[in-house]
C-alpha cells in the first residue's frame, strides 16, 4: 500500500481553483490551499517559487517589468538531467572547441515572449561558467556555450528547467547546419537576381521609350552595354543553378523543367550578346533577368513552406523522453535511454514513461498503454508482469527489470515498420511535374519547327523568332503557379492550426476518398472526463477537495468536471489522505470518513461487511454506461454517490463527420479499444455497422490500411504510436492535436487545435487550393500559347514580350493570393 | 543627356555596394533569425 499526504506540491492544482490571489511569477491564480498570508509574495506552486528565488537572488527582478503572462506555471521537477553529462550524450550533441568551450543546441519548452529571450540569455549571469546563451524564439532553440571545466551541462539544464524552460537535446545539429547554409545561399541568389533584374529593367525602360520617342544612337548603345554588363553576374551567380540542374537532367536523360529554362537562358544570352556587339536586333536581357529572379522566388517559396511545418514537427519530436533512472549498487542515477541494456533495473516514478520493455520486479501500479494499444482505460500491473517502452506509469513507483531496450523494444520495432511504410510510399507525381515533361517537349519542338520553317523560307528572322519563342514561353508563371498557390494555402492553413508538410497532401485531399479515423484521442478527447454523476450534489465539493492533489487520470477527470465547486471544496478540512493503489482514495473530510474509488474498494467496508447503498441510487447505478469507468463515493460507511468517467466523444465530432460524409468521404473508425466501446461510440456518431472496428492492434491497423489502399485512396487520421504505421502507409496521414511524436513525424498533415472540424476545413481548403492551381496553370498556359503563336508568326517584338512575361507572373501571384483556399471568407461560408 | 554617362555608372556602383552589403549580412547570419533580434533590442540594460 502506497500512501501520500495532501496537499502535495502538485502543479495541476492551480488549474482548478479560481480566486483573486495571483502567483507572483506566472500570474496565474493561486489555489486557496497555497495562500500563506504570512508571506509577502504568493506562488501557485513550488516551481514558480523556485524560479522567483533564483531570479531574485541574482538581481534579475527586472524580468517582471516586461514579463508577459506565462501560459503555464513553472513545473517543479526533481530531474537532475544527469544524462546530459553522459559520454553517449556528449558524443551525439556536444561540440568542444580548441579553447575548451563546449557548445550544444537545446530545444526549450515554454518559450513564448520577449521576457523569455531576456531570461534565457541571462543564464551566464546565473550559472558561472556559461559563456553564452542565445535564443531563437521562433524555433524555440537555444545555443549554449560553456566552459566544460567550470560547469557541467546538467547544472545548466537544471537551471533552465527551474526557470520554467525544460531543455531537450536538439537532434538535428548537423542537418541544421546544412540547411542554414542552403538558406543563406538561396537568399543571396534571390537578392542578387532581384537587384540585377530591377536595374536591367530600368535600362530596358529607357531603351523602349527611346525606341518610341527616338533616342541618340550612342546612348542606345550605352544602355545596351550596361544591360549586358549587368546580366553577366546574374548568370554567373544566381542563374548558375538552372544550368547545373539542366546538366543533371541531361545526364540522367530525363525531361526536367530546368532544361528549357537553361536552354532559353543560354540561347538568349548568346544571341543578346551578339546583337549587343553588332549593335542591331533585340537583346532579351530584361526578360532573362526577370526570369531568373521569378524562378528563384518560386523555388524559395516552395522550400520554405515545407520547412516551416517540418520544423514544428521536429520540436514535438524532441519532447520525447530521452533518459531513464537506473538503479545499481551505487544508487540511482540518470542515463540516456540509448545507453540502456537488458538486465538493468529501472526506477520509474508515477507519471513517468517507461524507457524500455521489461518485467515489473517491485510495486503495483496502473499503466496507460494508449500510446501502444489505443486502449483508453488504464490497465493495472503487478510484479512479474510486462510493461512496454513508451507507455505511461500512472499511479505508483515501479522497479522494472529491462528485457529489451533500444532497437529491439516493441515500440522500436513498430517504428521500424513506420519508417518502412514511409519509404515504400510511392512518390506522388504532382500535377506541375507531370506537365513539365509535356511542356518541355512541346516548347522545344515548337522552337525547332519555327526555326526550320523560317529558315527554309529564307526569313532573315528565323533565329530571332525561335529565340523569342523560347524566352517568352519560359515557364515563369508555370513555375510559380503550383508553389505559390500551395505556399499561400499552407501559410493560411498554419494560421488556422493546420500544419501541412507537403503540397502533394493537398492534391490527394482535394477529392473525397476513404477516411479512416482512430478512436481514442481522435474522435474522442483522449483524456478522462466526468461523464455522469448520480447522487447528492453536495458530495461533489467533497470529492473535489480530495482529488485536487492526486496524480491519477481519474482525478484529472474530476478536477476538470467539478471546476465550479472549487470555492466550496477549498472550505473543506481534509485530513489523513490515503492513496490506495488499485483502489482509490480515503480521507477524513470535516470529521466524516470518505472513500472514493472503484466499486470494489468502496463497497468493501473496513469490517469486511458490505456497505449499504442509498436506496434511491440502486437502479440508476445498474443503468450506468458499462463502457465507462465507474467510481463510487461513500461517506461514513454509506455509498452516497456514483460517477462514471471516460473518454468523451469530441463535441464537434458528429457535426464534422456528417459534413465530411456529405462531401462524399467514406468514414471508417478503427480502434485498439474493445469492440463494445467502439460500437457504442460508432453508433452515436452514425458510423455504418461494419465501419466501426474495434480491438485492432497496430499491426491490424496497418494491414487494414494496406487492404483499403487496393480499393482506392486512403486517408488515415490518428494520434498514437499505434496509428503511426497506418499513418505512414496511407496515401495521406493526418496527426491530431496532442498526438504522439511517432505519429506526428510521419503524418503529412497535423492539426494543432483540438477537434475534428480541422478535417472539414482541410479537405475543403485542399479542394479550393487545387482549383486555384488549375486556374493558375490555365492562365500561364494561355499566356504561353499567345506568346508562342506571336513568336512563330514573327509578330513578337521585345516590347510585347516584356509586357507579356511579367503580366503572366503577376496574374498567377494575384490569382493565388485572392484564391479562396483556407481564407476567412471561405470558412464563414462553410459554417 | 551626356550626364547619363556619369550618373548611370555611378548608380551601378551604388547598387554594387548595396548588393555587397546584402551578401555580407546574409553570410554573417543576420537573415537567419528575423524575430528574436527584434525582441532582444527591448532589453536595453547595461549588464
Amino acid at each position: 500500500m502506497i500512501t501520500e499526504t495532501l496537499p502535495s506540491s502538485d502543479t495541476d492544482a492551480e488549474r482548478v481553483l479560481g480566486g483573486e490571489v495571483r502567483c507572483t511569477h506566472c500570474t496565474l491564480p493561486v489555489p486557496a490551499g497555497f495562500v500563506d498570508s504570512a508571506r509577502e509574495r504568493q506562488f501557485c506552486c513550488n516551481g514558480c517559487a523556485t524560479a522567483f528565488a533564483i531570479l531574485h537572488q541574482h538581481g534579475l527582478d527586472r524580468y517582471y517589468e516586461f514579463a508577459q503572462k506565462r501560459e503555464a506555471p513553472v513545473r517543479a521537477s526533481a530531474r537532475r538531467y544527469e544524462e546530459f553529462d553522459h559520454p553517449a550524450f556528449a558524443e551525439r550533441y556536444v561540440v568542444v572547441s580548441d579553447r575548451g568551450v563546449a557548445r550544444t543546441e537545446l530545444y526549450l519548452e515554454g518559450v513564448h515572449c520577449a521576457s523569455c529571450v531576456w531570461l534565457v540569455e541571462r543564464v551566464p549571469l546565473i550559472v558561472s561558467g556559461v559563456v553564452r546563451a542565445e535564443l531563437d524564439i521562433r524555433r524555440s532553440r537555444a545555443v549554449v556555450e560553456w566552459d566544460a571545466l567550470a560547469v557541467s551541462l546538467s547544472a545548466i539544464a537544471a537551471t533552465l528547467a527551474s526557470l520554467g524552460y525544460p531543455p531537450h537535446p536538439f537532434r538535428g545539429v548537423a542537418r541544421n547546419a546544412i540547411r542554414t547554409r542552403e538558406d543563406r545561399a538561396m537568399l543571396m541568389r534571390i537578392g542578387i537576381a532581384g537587384a540585377i533584374a530591377i536595374n536591367v529593367m530600368l535600362a530596358a525602360l529607357a531603351l523602349y521609350s527611346g525606341e518610341l520617342n527616338g533616342m541618340d544612337g550612342s546612348l542606345t548603345r550605352f544602355f545596351r552595354w550596361i544591360s549586358f554588363g549587368l546580366i553577366i553576374p546574374a548568370f554567373v551567380w544566381p542563374g548558375r543553378v538552372f544550368f547545373t540542374g539542366a546538366w543533371a537532367a541531361l545526364r540522367t536523360r530525363s525531361l526536367h523543367m530546368d532544361l528549357p529554362i537553361a536552354l532559353a537562358l543560354a540561347v538568349g544570352l548568346i544571341r543578346g550578346a551578339i546583337n549587343t556587339i553588332i549593335d542591331s536586333g533585340p537583346i532579351y536581357f530584361d526578360g532573362l533577368a526577370l526570369l531568373i529572379f521569378a524562378l528563384l522566388v518560386g523555388r524559395f517559396l516552395q522550400q520554405r513552406g515545407q520547412r516551416m511545418a517540418a520544423d514544428a514537427a521536429e520540436l514535438l519530436h524532441a519532447l520525447a523522453p530521452v533518459s531513464a533512472r537506473v538503479v545499481d549498487a551505487q544508487g540511482i542515477h540518470e542515463i540516456p535511454a540509448d545507453a540502456l541494456l537488458p538486465g538493468m533495473v529501472l526506477d520509474v516514478r508515477a507519471g513517468e514513461s517507461f524507457a524500455a520493455d521489461g518485467i515489473v520486479i517491485e510495486g503495483t501500479s496502473t499503466v496507460n498503454a494508449a500510446l501502444l494499444t489505443g486502449e483508453s482505460r488504464p490497465v493495472s500491473v503487478g510484479t512479474s508482469e510486462h510493461v512496454f517502452a513508451g507507455t505511461h506509469n500512472i499511479e505508483a513507483p515501479l522497479r522494472v527489470l529491462v528485457e529489451q531496450a533500444g532497437e529491439t523494444s516493441r515500440i522500436a520495432k513498430l517504428m521500424q515498420q513506420v519508417a518502412e511504410s514511409a519509404r515504400r510510399r510511392a512518390p506522388v507525381v504532382q500535377m506541375a511535374n507531370r506537365m513539365a515533361g509535356i511542356f518541355v517537349a512541346v516548347v522545344l519542338t515548337a522552337a525547332a519547327i519555327t526555326w526550320l520553317v523560317k529558315w527554309r523560307m529564307h526569313s532573315a528572322h528565323a533565329l530571332d523568332d525561335a529565340i523569342a519563342l523560347l524566352i517568352v514561353t519560359c515557364p515563369c508563371a508555370l513555375a510559380l503557379a503550383t508553389p505559390l498557390a500551395i505556399t499561400v494555402a499552407v501559410g493560411r492553413a498554419a494560421g488556422r492550426g493546420i500544419l501541412i508538410k507537403g503540397g502533394d497532401a493537398l492534391e490527394l485531399l482535394s477529392t473525397p476518398a476513404t477516411l479512416v479515423l482512430d478512436k481514442t484521442g481522435t474522435v474522442t478527447e483522449g483524456t478522462t472526463s466526468l461523464v455522469s454523476w448520480i447522487g447528492d450534489e453536495r458530495v461533489k465539493s467533497v470529492v473535489l477537495a480530495l482529488e485536487v492533489g492526486s496524480s491519477h487520470p481519474l482525478a484529472d477527470g474530476f478536477r476538470r468536471g467539478l471546476v465550479d465547486y472549487a470555492d466550496e471544496a477549498s472550505r473543506h478540512v481534509v485530513r489523513d489522505v490515503k492513496h490506495v493503489a488499485g483502489g482509490g482514495l480515503e480521507a477524513t473530510v470535516d470529521g466524516a470518513f470518505v472513500r472514493i474509488g472503484s466499486p470494489r474498494f468502496v463497497s468493501r467496508a473496513t469490517e469486511g461487511s458490505a456497505v449499504p447503498i442509498v436506496p434511491a441510487l440502486q437502479d440508476a447505478m445498474s443503468a450506468m454506461d458499462r463502457t465507462l469507468t465507474p467510481v463510487y463515493v461513500s461517506i461514513d460507511g454509506q455509498i452516497v454517490a456514483a460517477a462514471s468517467l471516460g473518454d468523451r466523444v469530441r463535441a464537434d465530432a458528429a457535426e464534422s463527420l456528417a459534413a465530411l460524409r456529405a462531401a462524399g468521404w467514406k468514414t471508417i473508425m478503427l480502434s485498439g479499444d474493445a469492440q463494445e466501446v467502439v460500437d457504442a461510440v460508432g453508433a452515436s456518431l452514425g458510423f455504418a455497422a461494419g465501419d466501426a472496428i474495434g480491438a485492432a492492434s497496430p499491426e491490424d491497423k496497418l494491414a487494414f490500411v494496406e487492404r483499403a489502399k487496393l480499393r482506392g485512396r486512403v486517408v488515415m487520421v490518428g494520434d498514437g504510436v499505434n496509428d503511426a504505421a497506418a499513418i505512414a502507409a496511407a496515401h495521406v496521414g493526418i496527426g491530431v492535436h496532442g498526438g504522439a511524436e511517432a505519429c506526428l513525424s510521419t503524418a503529412d498533415v497535423y492539426l494543432t487545435r483540438p477537434g475534428l472540424d480541422g478535417l472539414v476545413e482541410l479537405t475543403s481548403g485542399a479542394h479550393d487550393t487545387m482549383r486555384v492551381i488549375r486556374r493558375n496553370i490555365g492562365f500561364s498556359i494561355g499566356y504561353n500559347v499567345i506568346g508562342a503563336s506571336l513568336a512563330m508568326l514573327g509578330l513578337l517584338n521585345p516590347l510585347i514580350a516584356a509586357v507579356l512575361m511579367p503580366t503572366s507572373s503577376l496574374t498567377v501571384v494575384l490569382g493565388s493570393w485572392y484564391g479562396r483556399s483556407f481564407s476567412r471568407a471561405r470558412l464563414r461560408s462553410l459554417s | 543627356m551626356s550626364v547619363l554617362y556619369i550618373v548611370v555608372p555611378l548608380a551601378m556602383v551604388i547598387v554594387g555596394a548595396a548588393v555587397f552589403a546584402f551578401i555580407w549580412s546574409a553570410k554573417s547570419g543576420q537573415m537567419d533569425d528575423l524575430e528574436t533580434p527584434a525582441v532582444r533590442m527591448l532589453h536595453d540594460d547595461t549588464q
